[in-house]
């Protein structure tokens, strides 16, 4: 505690960092850089290991024999789903009974707050049928799901055929501890979170559906499978949920040791692992790869039918068949194979998986990133901040002091100057005057949209869209202007008092975002240069997404693309209650309201 | 500065009141750092429930409150304005403190060295020092959010600061009567025994000299009007519950913390991972801390009972065993009497940061841990740690400005060294 109360080596200290303050802040942001890029390096990445004991060392062996029939019933339920225009209800319910599972449905409708252009639905109903295999040897507390999408169109029929053919084989198997729930979930997330929300008795959303009938255990883990075709090239894995939430990480080593063992190809973000990381091109291969993961982490929606699993707190994750222009296929028996020998070792857990990491990166799906390596260089970062903020601090604080010492000799006391605060009114009102602004971007565009089509040709998810891009770039006159009609001019005090309160601001904004979803944090970034404004960095994210997936879009794409991300992310708010939103709106957008209000103070 | 104050309540009742109607109440009235064990307000309703049942409140382990409370509440189920007037007595209370303080500089005005004129503070910076304290109190987020969960520790609160009160007044019997009652709800104001005895010596002038009898019979007398209306107190509860079952429900859960459900104390994390057997004596360790550094600073500050009952009511809301930030709010509310010290405090810029991030972190690791289920206890803890660690700096942070001024006040503001140049003082 002695640089706490010693007064000359604090004082050498604090004099130390104000003066080299400015080259401080540059080392560290470039460290702060670097450190992150390096991440991607591989010698610097741990290799992926199983943690958990229960699916290390016990071996299954995988029999599943049916993949051809599982192709056919595939090829029945697309029929089925072709005549009935839907989800055939009836025709699941039977073929799953004759599989010998108790199988229940479920109906929901939900009406979107304004029409998805993309998915083109605005009044959402539908029904999910599931099935429960009961564990025949274990006393029915715990269970694992398996789901599949019925998607519109002829899209993942072959994973729903998978999901019967397993269900069968499953059946006859004798060594089940954890009952298994087959679903099939019509309207992708909508009615997988009409499902979660009727299994685990709660509305978050304010959605309408019909309580379940039958239940399992508490779903230990969970996958999602995507198949849209007969044969495969290679497998992704998808583990990115809502709000950026990650499943434990031996589930992605669960899924990378099948692979391996039945020799699959597996990739995760579309990319394949690759051993050439002394090279230039295998690093940026990394790069990007660790790139594509944190971008959709920071875009806080669900990229698989998993995502909304994790939110109960159940590991989850998506896989999907990718079938590609690579001569060497995969059939169905071996994606069957590959499944049953994942389920057999979550079968065998005897806790939830926990002995693995929850925040990671993964540069390739046999590297990854720790917390406690990625966190240093968000540390980096938030210490320029706080750095700054002592800088200021140093700066508001000794001139009054000095004055006294140097100017007021012992005589004059009365006249001892005061610490001229500028009042609290001159910080209360951009504080106020920002937050409001957020409060109307997080309210108005949803509210406003019968208003704006009434008035504008505009469809209502283009009025929603510009509402918010409107009063977003209103909001960039209001408070300078507002804040000089109620206090005057900015004194030369002021400006510095109500950077210290931004960049603290700041700071503990990015300490919680970086807690909460990492990837976030380096869009955020963007705000320390303090010109970035939040729905540039959204723009150039997007941009940025599309190059690193490899297809490259036109500036009228990019631009329709934007908007469409705009209304994606109002939407996932209210259909699923990601954050980033209300994040934006609330939090982020007002602290970057008040740089703007400090750079234009005079 | 009638105006200026309706002006204060108001503001502060409507954001009370705005914040009772939305969604939000029910939220913070669920959060582990507003409400402890001790006084969420749900479990005064189920004691309520209890009551009219005709069972004793409490059998079943989950109302601590004293049966005094529940029987104000069983008559006054109008609850919001039951803590709106704790939050308003409160404020009137501390009102007074500073006036006396005045007084008190007035006198030493005329025996301090010339240059120190300056260490003392104008009558206007003293006429504005209740208002600032009422709006550190009442626009306090701490406080807000507190009396939003409709957090019982609001009366308790409200007790104190009649305490403060009416010993700033004098007057040795409310004062007896209201730290009695301070006690009776929650054991550890005990402490604060010594400063109000301090404060009404020095009033009446009477030297702290263990060889007077003066001292010792006017001690004796408040002690004697203390233990009594303290034990009237217990004894009227007795009569109303018909049974002895709230000792062990509310005395003995304080001081043996069985209840482990995290908040923003120390207690928690360490009882729940201790063995069994060395129970008894941690628990001793941890609640000797509140009580242990009464002697000593009542020994170095027997001449500003003030400032030491700032530093008790702080340490007690560190220390204690079910700690919510309503209890911290009290003893900030008394930063602004002490804002004299303002330029010599070292650390506040450390301080405050650390505060400010960790209340924000409080939420976001619970969720973690809570609800994602990817960050575990020792997060949440690892907070709760440095919590306690800023609010520590801060209380020592004002007792080292205190003793400083007080030492620039006799030697003079401008220490010179024997050949001439400035001195420093360092702590060591």
């Amino acid at each position: 505690m002695g640089l706490l109360s010693d007064p000359n080596r604090r004082r050498a200290l604090i004099g130390m960092l104000t003066r080299l303050n400015a080259p401080i802040c540059m080392i560290c942001y470039m460290a702060g850089v670097a450190w992150f890029m390096g991440l991607a390096f591989e010698p610097f990445t741990l290799r992926t290991y199983m943690s958990e004991n229960a699916m290390g060392s016990t071996m299954v062996e995988e029999r599943f024999p049916a993949g051809e029939r599982a192709l056919a019933t595939g090829r029945e339920f697309a029929a089925h789903k072709k005549k009935t225009g839907g989800m055939p209800v009836d025709w699941l319910v039977r073929t799953m009974q004759a599989r010998g599972l108790e199988v229940y449905t479920q109906r929901f409708s939900r009406k979107l707050p304004f029409p998805d252009e993309d998915k083109e639905r605005y009044m959402v109903k539908g029904t999910n049928v599931y099935g429960i295999l009961r564990a025949p040897r274990a006393p029915r507390t715990e269970a694992l799901v398996l789901s599949a999408p019925c998607s519109p169109g002829n899209e993942n029929n072959q994973a729903v055929g998978i999901l019967l053919g397993l269900a069968q084989y499953f059946r006859s198997q004798i060594y089940w501890a954890k009952d298994i729930i087959f679903l099939v979930n019509e309207h992708d997330l909508i009615g997988m979170q009409a499902w979660l929300e009727g299994y685990h008795h709660t509305n978050t959303t304010g959605m309408d559906w019909s309580p379940l009938q039958g239940r399992g255990g508490s779903i230990q883990a969970a996958l999602s499978l995507e198949l849209s075709s007969d044969v495969v090239t290679s497998l992704d894995l998808v583990l990115e949920g809502l709000n950026g939430q990650l499943p434990n990480l031996d589930l992605a080593n669960l899924f990378y040791a099948f692979c391996q063992k039945i020799g699959v190809l597996c990739t995760t973000q579309g990319k394949l692992p690759r051993n050439d990381w002394d090279t230039t091109s295998g690093y940026s291969h990394a790069v990007q790869t660790m790139m594509l993961m944190v971008l959709k982490q920071a875009s806080s929606r669900p990229w698989g039918d998993h995502g909304l699993f994790l939110r109960y707190h159940i590991e989850a994750a998506s896989i999907k068949g990718v079938n590609s222009f690579r001569p060497y296929k995969t059939d169905a028996t071996t994606v069957g194979r590959l499944l049953e020998g994942m389920y057999r070792k979550l079968n065998n857990l005897l806790e939830r998986l926990h002995q693995s990491y929850f925040f990671y990166l993964m540069p390739s799906l046999t590297r990854f990133v720790s917390i406690g390596y990625y966190m240093p260089a968000f540390g980096l970062l938030a210490l320029i901040l706080l750095l700054r903020a002592l800088d200021l601090w140093v700066q508001l604080s000794s001139p009054p002091t000095r004055t006294t010492e140097d100017a007021c000799p012992p005589l004059c006391p009365l006249s001892a100057p005061q610490p001229a605060s500028p009042g609290v009114l001159s910080i209360l009102t951009p504080l106020v005057i920002s937050h409001l602004t957020g409060v109307a971007l997080y309210t108005l565009p949803v509210l406003s949209q019968e208003l704006a089509v009434e008035h504008f040709p505009v469809s209502e998810t283009e009025a929603v869209v510009l509402t918010a891009i409107a009063i977003y770039t209103a909001g960039l006159a209001l408070p300078h202007n507002t804040h000089r009609l109620l206090a005057g001019e900015g004194t030369e005090q002021g400006w510095k008092v109500l950077k210290l309160v931004a960049v603290l601001y700041l700071a503990v904004l990015l300490g919680c975002t970086a807690l909460i979803n990492f990837s976030l944090v380096f869009p955020e970034r963007g705000l320390l240069v303090g010109v970035n404004d939040p729905g540039l960095t959204l723009l150039f994210a997007v941009f940025f997404f599309q190059e690193l997936q490899e297809t490259p879009v036109t500036l009228q794409e990019g631009w329709m693309l934007y908007l469409s991300v705009i209304s994606q992310g109002i939407l996932d708010h209210a259909l699923y209650g990601s954050l980033l939103y209300p994040l934006a709106a609330l939090l982020v957008y007002p602290c970057w309201l008040l740089f703007w209000n400090i750079l234009f103070w005079k | 500065m009638a105006a200026p104050l309706a002006l204060l309540l108001i503001v502060a009742v409507t954001i009370r009141a705005a914040l009772f109607r939305t969604s939000l109440a029910n939220l913070i009235s669920e959060r582990v750092e507003v409400v402890s064990p001790l006084n969420a307000w749900k479990r005064v309703v189920e004691g309520l429930a209890l009551l009219d049942l005709d069972i004793s409140p409490y059998s079943g382990d989950v109302f601590h409150e004293t049966p005094m409370v529940i029987y104000l509440f069983h008559f006054l189920m109008d609850y919001a304005e039951i803590t709106f007037m704790g939050a308003g007595v409160k404020f009137s209370s501390l009102h007074l403190v500073s006036q006396f303080r005045k007084q008190k500089f007035a006198l030493e005005a005329d025996r301090i060295p010339m240059d120190c004129l300056e260490l003392i503070r104008s009558p206007t910076e003293m006429y504005y020092i209740p208002l600032k304290v009422a709006m550190f109190y009442l626009l306090n987020p701490f406080t807000i959010v507190s009396c939003v969960a409709k957090c019982t520790c609001g009366l308790n609160n409200a007790v104190i600061a009649l305490f403060i009160l009416s010993t700033m007044r004098g007057s040795a019997l409310l004062s007896a009567i209201f730290l009695a009652l301070a006690t009776y709800q929650s054991i550890y104001p005990l402490t604060l025994c010594v400063p109000a005895l301090l404060y009404l010596l020095q009033r009446l002038y009477i030297p702290v000299n263990v060889r007077r009898s003066s001292f010792w019979f006017y001690t004796l007398q408040y002690l004697f009007m203390f233990l009594g209306s303290l034990l009237v107190l217990i004894c009227l509860s007795f009569f109303l519950l018909g049974s002895w079952d709230f000792l062990p429900a509310v005395y003995g859960f304080i001081l043996s913390v069985p209840d482990l459900t995290p908040n923003i104390g120390l207690f928690w994390y360490f009882f729940a991972e201790m063995f069994d057997h060395f129970r008894l004596f941690f628990l001793c360790v941890f609640q000797i801390n509140v009580f242990f550094y009464t002697l000593p600073l009542s020994i170095k500050l027997k001449e500003h009972p003030v400032f030491l009952i700032f530093m008790q009511i702080a340490l007690i809301a560190i220390f204690k065993s079910y700690p919510t930030v309503g209890d911290l709010s009290l003893y900030m509310a008394f930063l602004p009497v002490w804002n004299h010290l303002y330029r010599f405090l070292r650390n506040i810029f450390l301080v405050s940061c650390v505060l400010l991030a960790c209340s924000a972190l409080f939420p976001v690791l619970w969720h973690l841990w809570i609800y994602a289920g990817s960050a575990n206890s020792n997060f949440y803890y690892a907070i709760t740690l440095l919590f306690s660690v800023a609010q520590i700096l801060l209380v020592s942070d004002y007792f080292y400005a205190f003793l400083r001024r007080e030492h620039h006040l006799t030697n003079g503001l401008y220490l010179k060294k024997k050949d001439g140049s400035e001195a420093t003082l360092v702590l060591k």
